[in-house]
């Protein structure tokens, strides 16, 4: 059993990080290759000016009209994507792990901020869930798939929740917790979560298009 | 899967019966419509394609952008995303192996159902151009040769005439003439200059003008003459720059359409062109057929009439007698606004000329489409009832107006609004900019200065 926490918690994690690295960078290496062969003209219509003006404007709370339609879900949507980063970057036994194996660290959320936060992420989850059962125009998209996505965005958050208080079964709930963390990592290159990195590059591609050609504002 | 009966609210059963899209799908085999579909998806498509297949993550909020979805109750098959489901998410899963029935719906949705008028675009959070997903579509029909009928006889004649009404070189000609001879009444030598080598201006419309419309030209030439303008219009084809075939995906004619009005221009040694106002006929040149024609913005300067008029009424080439007294409001055409940013000059030309101005909203970049746009008027009778359903949301927005007369500095929004003010009994009558600026304009010639 000690020796499979150690492989979790030491040869998984950096395994984990290789496919991430290696899977974004071969997906964006291909998306790019892909382009230059069928759609140069793209690439020429590409603005860097426009580009960062679109995902500026989409990254200001509120500003593009879409989010003042439905502000509950992009307040709620902004501030997920917010926590989904930050409480596993700035969680303090995430930086103790780091510093006892590279000596790097950095400022840390206190932990009962980091509680409160991380119910904060499940909640939005739920919510995220509810809605899509409930908003027919949501609904009517829905694929059992995105219900998978959620469950696995929520495990590592629920498990280290868990595992935080040391309600049950706490050594379990610390496996389940690095084992679906190293999950969601693995995959992210090659589902859905991608988006990650695909929606500033379609946003950049939309606000160029905007910009450059059609000068108007594209939110 | 859902049929092609739509309930409206009177509860007039519509069923809709296009002849084309019938005669065409009997000629399919399933070889080659997983074929076509395949050759499409795979060949034509690229890294544009797959990110947004790639990228949506299915959370409906591009669904309020889409008046079709507005309009019918927010019915969740008319979202931008659910347009995509029903068709390409569909067409990628099966291979291609998809059921005539399938097709039939595909053809409504994808040509009757999206004015590909890129609204979404600025509600989805990743900008993803559902515009290009159903025009995607709209190319697999065009091979599958299940086009609608009405906008496919436009594209023949596109494609025979390189005008869109199937209007005859001597038709054309003809048309000028007499608006020439009609105008000098006002003006005794008043002209329309045809083949003008070396004019500073190349004036273009889009056929249904000389074809139905021909008092437009009429106005445009006592415009032109006032403002002293040196203008020309050519005799050849290359004169109409409407372009039905960027909307069914012949993408083929809808190049040689815009190359063949850039070699008009050309041809004449003119320093730029102005057109008429029309939208899609701006998208097609300034957009869409010069990109295919391999040049990246178009290659002789290209104005739209909007602008035109803006340049005219600032620097005094045309003064105004006595403001326009009605009250205004102004739709925004999707192709010159969200398509060229022109929405802030058409509010300073719409003042320039009226006392009395109602904004629509939501407006400028945001506004709603005529339901006219993308090719969907073109499509023809058989589609019209859906059509008015489909886009009751603007109905509603003009009806907040309260204004006399709505200015539509659109073709396409012309015939459109003209529907929705009809079906929908609203009272108001609609013009282009230039039916005003005649009316309020000094007819005396400009001289010089400027
Ligand atoms: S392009 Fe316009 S009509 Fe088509 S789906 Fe988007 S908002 Fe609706
Ligand atoms: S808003 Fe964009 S991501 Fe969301 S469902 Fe619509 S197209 Fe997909």
């Amino acid at each position: 059993m000690n020796a499979f926490i150690d492989f979790i918690t030491g040869p998984m994690v950096w395994i984990s990080f290789l496919i991430f690295f290696a899977g974004v960078f071969i997906r964006v290496f291909r998306l790019a290759q892909e382009a230059n062969s069928k759609e140069k003209f793209m690439f020429s219509y590409f603005s860097w000016k426009y580009s960062l003006r679109s995902i500026f404007a989409w990254l200001v709370p509120f500003l593009p009209a879409s989010t003042r339609q439905s502000p509950v879900f992009w307040g709620i949507s902004y501030l997920f994507h917010l926590l989904l980063f930050m409480v596993p970057i700035f969680l303090l036994s995430h930086i103790v792990l780091l510093e006892e194996s590279l000596g790097w660290s950095w400022i840390s959320l206190n932990d009962s901020i980091a509680d409160v936060l991380t119910v904060l992420v499940i909640l939005a989850l739920v919510f995220f869930a509810v809605r899509r059962l409930n908003v027919p125009e949501v609904k009517f998209l829905t694929r059992s798939s995105d219900y998978l996505f959620i469950l696995i965005v929520a495990l590592p958050f629920l498990t280290g929740f868990l595992a935080y208080h040391q309600f049950f079964f706490y050594r379990t709930m610390v496996i389940i917790h690095i084992l679906t963390g190293e999950l969601m990592l693995i995959l992210i290159p090659f589902t859905r979560f991608f988006h990650m990195f695909l929606a500033p590059i379609s946003r950049a591609y939309t606000g160029s298009e905007f910009g450059n050609v059609r000068q108007a504002r594209d939110w | 899967m859902q049929d092609s009966t739509i309930e409206n609210k009177d509860s007039v059963k519509t069923d809709v019966i296009d002849e084309a899209v019938e005669r065409g799908l009997e000629r399919l085999t399933p070889e080659r419509i997983a074929g076509v579909i395949n050759q499409v998806l795979a060949k034509e498509t690229g890294a544009r394609f797959k990110t947004y297949i790639d990228t949506c993550m299915r959370c409906g909020l591009c669904a309020d952008a889409c008046s079709f979805f507005l309009s019918n109750d927010r019915d969740p098959k008319f979202s931008p995303a659910a347009k995509v489901k029903q068709t390409l998410t569909e067409m990628l899963e099966k291979r291609g192996n998809v059921s005539k029935d399938f097709l039939k719906n595909m053809v409504r949705i994808a040509h009757t159902e999206c004015n590909v008028c890129k609204r979404c675009s600025m509600y989805c959070p990743f900008g993803i151009d559902i515009a290009y997903m159903m025009l995607t579509v709209r190319r697999i029909c065009h091979k599958l040769e299940i086009t609608p009928l009405y906008i496919q006889d436009t594209v023949n004649s596109h494609s025979a005439t390189m005008n869109q009404m199937w209007v005859k070189e001597d038709e054309w000609i003809d048309t000028l003439q007499w608006q020439e001879e009609d105008a000098r009444e006002e003006f005794e030598d008043l002209r329309i200059p045809l083949d003008k080598d070396g004019a500073d201006i190349m004036y273009s419309v889009i056929a249904p003008e000389p074809k139905f419309q021909a008092g437009l030209i009429y106005q445009t030439a006592v415009i032109m003459h006032a403002a002293g303008v040196n203008w020309t219009m050519p005799s050849n084809p290359g004169w109409d720059n409407s372009n039905m075939a960027m909307f069914t995906g012949d993408f083929e004619i809808s190049g040689r359409l815009a190359k063949a009005h850039y070699e008009a221009a050309a041809d004449l040694h003119v320093n730029r062109i102005v057109m008429g106002e029309c939208g899609h006929a701006f998208r097609s040149v300034y957009d869409v057929g010069n990109r295919w024609a391999g040049w990246r913005m178009p290659p002789i300067e290209l104005v739209h009439a909007i602008d035109f008029f803006h340049e005219l009424l600032t620097t005094g080439r045309i003064k105004v007698k006595e403001k326009y007294k009605k009250s205004v409001t102004l739709h925004d055409p999707c192709n010159v606004s969200r398509g060229r940013g022109l929405h802030d000059k058409a509010r300073e030309v719409v003042n320039l000329l009226c006392d009395n101005f109602i904004e629509m909203t939501p407006n400028k970049e945001h506004n709603f489409c005529c339901g006219a746009g993308g090719g969907v008027i073109n499509c023809g009778p058989p589609y019209k009832t859906t059509r008015m359903i489909n886009n009751r949301v603007k109905k509603e927005q003009l009806e907040q107006t309260g204004a006399e007369v709505l200015i539509a500095p659109c073709h396409n929004c012309h015939s459109g609004l003209e529907d929705i003010t009809h079906h929908y009994g609203v009272d108001m009558e609609i013009k282009f900019f230039g039916d005003i600026i005649y009316e309020v304009m000094e007819k005396t010639i400009y001289q010089g200065g400027v």
